[in-house]
């Protein structure tokens, strides 16, 4: 289980988080929803230790990774998976070479088990056979599929998606969301995702949580959320531009 | 107060800097220690380096010795000295203009080129990636670059020495009319092993700050396209001010090392 407990965080005069409290159990896939530049990154760095908060705690089963040193961050990071807004693969190396690349530097597997491995993931994708383009031959979709087939080479038990469907069209949408489902069912995955596509977010979710001003402002299923009594909640699912929430 | 922040600000990135060096050789011995050295990626960059700046360092070498000769040789005639030409021209080389010459042509070509290349990984989260795979950026990205960056400007300084005495034979024979056997012996008269040895020290010192710079303004790039020129433009301007700083203190050192053991 992750508990993020009270965390703030700060750069320069902004403060970005107030004081989030959020719990993900294992297995779930927990959605967080909010306006663009509210910080939802932000908080998906603080859970894989790409940053830490200026106060507060990030537990994984119960350990405060916030205070690991590089050591224990890195073998807590060798059981998570992360797919980056931009996908960001590796520009100078192949798509099986990117894909390959935690097995590679974390493994003894032989160059042949690292192929199948990496053929399989790309199967996984629908991307089978392209293990020998380059990142710039690839779509922006494709691109994606491929962060994500390198965010489950290591079969990681935790996969954070940071807006994994920004920039793509609604078939491609679609086809990513459920990938994600079937990744869900079938490595038993607990997932984080960040996004402000609201389609997607039913899709996937089995809880989503509402970030705006800093702060977790409603946490529910997806019933709850539509269902919300909240203004700002309801001005964010019927996208209206005027209401409590402002534009930033 | 301007004057203060830029005195402050220079001073937190030469500690930055540092710390950048420190790290690198802390991953190093880690690597050879963890028997994970990647031969291939520092070979990759000597590659790149190295072969990629050979032309503009051929060309660079070549005409300086060739300049020189011509602006000394006539004098020297005029003055009967002749045979000391080839001898000053290779001291000139071999203590000063090769390794400061090819290191210039390396920050320009390389420094900006390891700037930029880690600048782009970084506004395009490629950083972020790297770490999110438990791998160190520093260990990854920096260390093969610092060691070929280093190695390289050992070998190009040489590479440069010998095409600027090709260079400056050329000119000393078809236009200054001495010949092959008086440049040559002129230069195994007054070129000592510890000349050149001080030169190529230096250049592989100008190496080591090249690398380091240009990671560390890659590594600090912000912003979009605009922040990777940035990034870019001032590894140059900072490797060569820097190398030209270090240039003097450590021709200082190098006399008074030769000085005190050598002479």
């Amino acid at each position: 289980m992750i508990i993020i407990s009270n965390v703030h965080k700060r750069f320069g005069s902004k403060q970005v988080l107030k004081g989030i409290n959020l719990k993900i159990y294992d297995g779930e896939s927990l959605v967080i929803l909010g306006p663009s530049g509210c910080g939802k990154s932000v908080l998906l760095k603080h859970v894989i230790g790409l940053m830490r908060p200026d106060s507060g705690q990030v537990l994984i089963d119960g350990e405060d990774i916030t205070t690991f040193g590089q050591k224990r961050l890195d073998a807590l990071r060798m059981r998570m998976g992360m797919l980056f807004q931009s996908a960001a693969l590796f520009d100078s190396l192949n798509v099986e070479e990117n894909v390959a690349f935690g097995l590679r530097r974390h493994t003894n597997l032989s160059d042949r088990a690292i192929h199948h491995i990496v053929s399989e993931k790309l199967e996984m994708v629908g991307l089978p056979g392209t293990n020998y383009l380059m990142p710039s031959e690839l779509s922006g979709g494709m691109r994606k599929r491929v962060g994500l087939a390198r965010a489950i080479a290591m079969e990681p038990e935790i996969i954070l998606y940071d807006e994994p469907t920004t920039g793509l069209d609604p078939i491609m949408t679609s086809a990513i969301d459920e990938l994600h489902l079937s990744l869900k069912e079938r490595l038993g995955v607990t997932s984080i995702v960040v996004t402000h596509d609201l389609k997607s977010a039913y899709r996937v979710c089995d809880r989503i949580a509402l970030h705006y001003g800093g702060q977790i402002v409603e946490i529910g299923t997806r019933e709850e959320i539509i269902n919300s009594p909240n203004p700002v909640v309801q001005q964010f699912i019927r996208g209206e531009a005027h209401g409590p929430m402002t534009l930033v | 107060m301007i004057l203060t922040n830029i005195a402050k600000g220079l001073i937190e990135s030469l500690g930055s800097m540092t710390i950048l060096f420190l790290q690198t050789i802390y991953w190093t011995l880690n690597a050879l220690r963890g028997g994970r050295f990647s031969a291939k990626n520092l070979f990759d960059q000597m590659s790149r380096i190295g072969v990629d700046s050979l032309l503009m360092v051929a060309i660079t070498g070549f005409s300086t010795g060739a300049v020189l000769v011509v602006q000394i040789g006539y004098q020297f005639a005029q003055m009967g000295a002749q045979s000391y030409v080839g001898g000053v021209v290779s001291l000139a080389m071999a203590r000063e203009l090769a390794p400061i010459l090819t290191a210039i042509v390396v920050a320009g070509r390389v420094g900006s080129a390891i700037a930029a290349e880690i600048g782009t990984m970084k506004i395009t989260e490629q950083i972020d990636a790297l770490e999110t795979m438990a791998t160190n950026p520093v260990d990854y990205l920096v260390v093969p670059r610092f060691w070929g960056c280093t190695i390289m400007l050992f070998m190009l300084t040489i590479f440069t020495n010998v095409i600027g005495m090709i260079g400056g034979s050329i000119v000393a024979i078809y236009q200054i009319g001495l010949t092959m056997v008086a440049f040559k012996d002129s230069i195994l008269h007054m070129l000592l092993v510890q000349d050149l040895m001080g030169g190529l020290i230096k250049a592989t010192i100008f190496g080591a700050i090249i690398a380091i710079i240009g990671c560390y303004k890659g590594f600090t790039t912000e912003g979009g396209a605009e922040g990777v020129g940035e990034s870019t433009t001032s590894a140059v301007v900072v490797s060569i001010m820097m190398i030209l700083a270090v240039n003097y203190f450590l021709t200082v050192g190098i006399n008074n090392f030769n000085t005190a053991y050598l002479q």
